[in-house]
């Protein structure tokens, strides 16, 4: 089994906005800043008006790995993980498994949108391409 | 500054050793002391990293206080860092511990079993496996399936083949080089000959990432000795004088957030390296530079200016790294020939090439070498001067 991440009072939205399909993103309401990992205070401004807001789940590929090891006995591999910068969150990127399409087709520039599943407590992301998207 | 490396040591690494953690580490101690010209009694200080740990088999089987139990020790400082500029961490503080006049000879130690710990079928080196939570900065990775360093390198080198047209045959190059070095090095764990077609050949692990990208777990055990500076004069070698160290980290803690990932902590640290000394790289001799992951090493070349951003294909491409290069990085086969010892097997050949000591390999003349440790937002840079 692969560890679930430990639910935290500034990570809990993200982890579980999955249950309402929605992809959620700590910003600063101070300066507006998009902050990932989400933390309780802004780093920019020191503000602690830090709280989650949804974004559209979609993004770019920036880069990505296809994973053949077997890391555990119950990993199906090869698969995908991109590391996509979210629209509407500058400076944000999610990283994630990527589903809906081949592993080597994956390509940076892509056009990703979020999807969850759920496991445990939470609910981790997969990254799915939007059809008939170009970068 | 006023600290230098008087001794080094390894003992005799090896795969599925099935040895003690202890005799490695008594074997390393052993051999670090002779080469120190000083005795256990002339230790006053210990430090290591990261310390006991037991989150991943045999990464960090021995504490501070095993060894120094083991060793009868009675010191005035000890420490052990696992949250610092990378694996560096424990001689950057030994050195400033001998510098405040906290201890005088600090033996500084690294030692690991990994390869009997896998081989006893527990899992490879994965951060959490077998708890049912994580936290930290693993936590944003370890869960969505990136569950090793592997992948972490491997779209850093996705991007930076994406952005500067590098391929395989680049990789292949640092890696035949590091064999070609081992061939030179009785106490490198892999020595049969390694030709491009075997390393393309090889099963990939995390694209572009393929077997040979990777380093290789070991049995075994490194010591450094770092020593004041008006001590290391009655040692029995020259004194390693510390002529800089670089530990900036100017991105987030991690993998995946700094904007430009075709960069790394590395690039941080070595700029705050050459902020504090007149060398320059062109003055250096030699290069030990971490390679965890292969694509590492040109991040780091980059990162420590011996060429451009971007340019690390040509440069390896041209023979400035490997054995008759002008640069040569890795002499003892690095961690991906050599076995796995975090960064310490690294230093340790650096001094031995420092002191002339490093046999069919030998830099000629090398009095001047850079040491560099860590991937990743993790990073610590050191520059050695024989005077
Ligand atoms: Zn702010």
């Amino acid at each position: 089994m692969r560890p679930l991440p430990e639910l935290t009072p500034e990570n809990t939205a993200f982890w579980t906005g999955g249950a309402q399909s929605k992809l959620m993103i700590a910003f600063c309401g101070a300066c507006d800043k998009a902050i990932h990992p989400p933390q309780v205070i802004c780093p920019a401004c020191q503000s602690r008006d830090v709280s989650p807001r949804e974004v559209a789940g979609s993004g770019t590929v920036y880069s990505y790995t296809v994973n053949h090891q077997p890391w555990l006995p119950d990993m199906a591999v090869p698969f995908a993980i991109a590391v996509v910068d979210v629209d509407d969150a500058p400076g944000v990127r999610v990283t994630a498994p990527v589903t809906g399409c081949a592993p080597e087709a994956v390509m940076i520039g892509q056009r990703m949108h979020i999807a969850f599943e759920p496991s445990g407590e939470v609910w981790l992301p997969l990254w799915t391409p939007l059809e008939g998207a170009a970068a | 500054m006023k600290a230098a490396i008087t001794g080094t040591g390894m003992s005799d690494i090896g795969r599925n050793t099935g040895r003690p953690a202890m005799l490695h580490l008594a074997d390393a101690a052993d051999r670090a002391l002779a080469r120190a010209g000083l005795t256990l009694a002339d230790i006053d200080g210990i430090c290591t990293y990261p310390g006991k740990a037991d989150n991943s088999p045999g990464m960090s089987p021995l504490g501070t206080g095993e060894v120094r139990n083991a060793l009868g020790l009675q010191t005035c400082w000890h420490a052990a860092v696992p949250d610092g500029p990378a694996q560096m961490a424990p001689i950057m503080v030994a050195a400033m511990a001998v510098m405040t006049g906290q201890a005088r000879h600090v033996l500084c130690f690294r030692a690991l079993t990994e390869s009997s710990s896998q081989s006893a079928g527990r899992r490879a080196s994965i951060p959490g496996a077998g708890r049912a939570e994580i936290g930290g900065w693993l936590s944003w990775l370890v869960p969505v399936g990136a569950m090793s360093a592997a992948n972490w390198a491997g779209w850093m080198a996705t991007r930076y083949f994406h952005e500067f047209g590098m391929t395989r045959e680049h990789l292949g190059m640092v890696a035949l080089g590091e064999r070609q070095f081992a061939q030179m090095n009785p106490a490198a764990v892999m020595q049969k000959p390694l030709t491009m077609d075997d390393y393309l050949a090889a099963r990939m692990i995390s694209t572009p990432l393929g077997l040979f990208d990777c380093d290789i777990p070991i049995d075994g055990a490194a010591v450094v000795i770092v020593s004041a500076a008006d001590a290391a004069q009655d040692c029995r070698m020259p004194p390693l004088r510390i002529e800089a160290l670089g530990s900036a980290l100017r991105s987030q803690e991690t993998w995946d957030q700094r904007a430009d990932l075709t960069t790394m902590g590395a690039h941080d640290a070595a700029i705050d390296l050459w902020s504090r000394t007149a060398f320059k790289p062109g003055d250096v001799d030699v290069l030990g530079l971490y390679d965890g992951f292969s694509i590492f090493v040109p991040l780091w070349l980059e990162a420590l200016g011996f060429c451009g951003h971007g340019e690390a294909k040509d440069f390896i491409a041209e023979g400035q790294i490997g054995p008759g290069g002008r640069f040569p990085v890795n002499t003892g086969g690095g961690q991906m020939s050599g076995g796995r010892l975090h960064g310490f097997g690294l230093l340790h050949e650096t001094c031995l090439q420092l002191w002339g000591d490093a046999g069919a390999r030998q830099v000629a003349g090398a009095k001047t070498g850079v040491c560099a440790m860590g991937g990743g937002f993790i990073a610590g840079a050191m520059l050695l001067h024989r005077d």
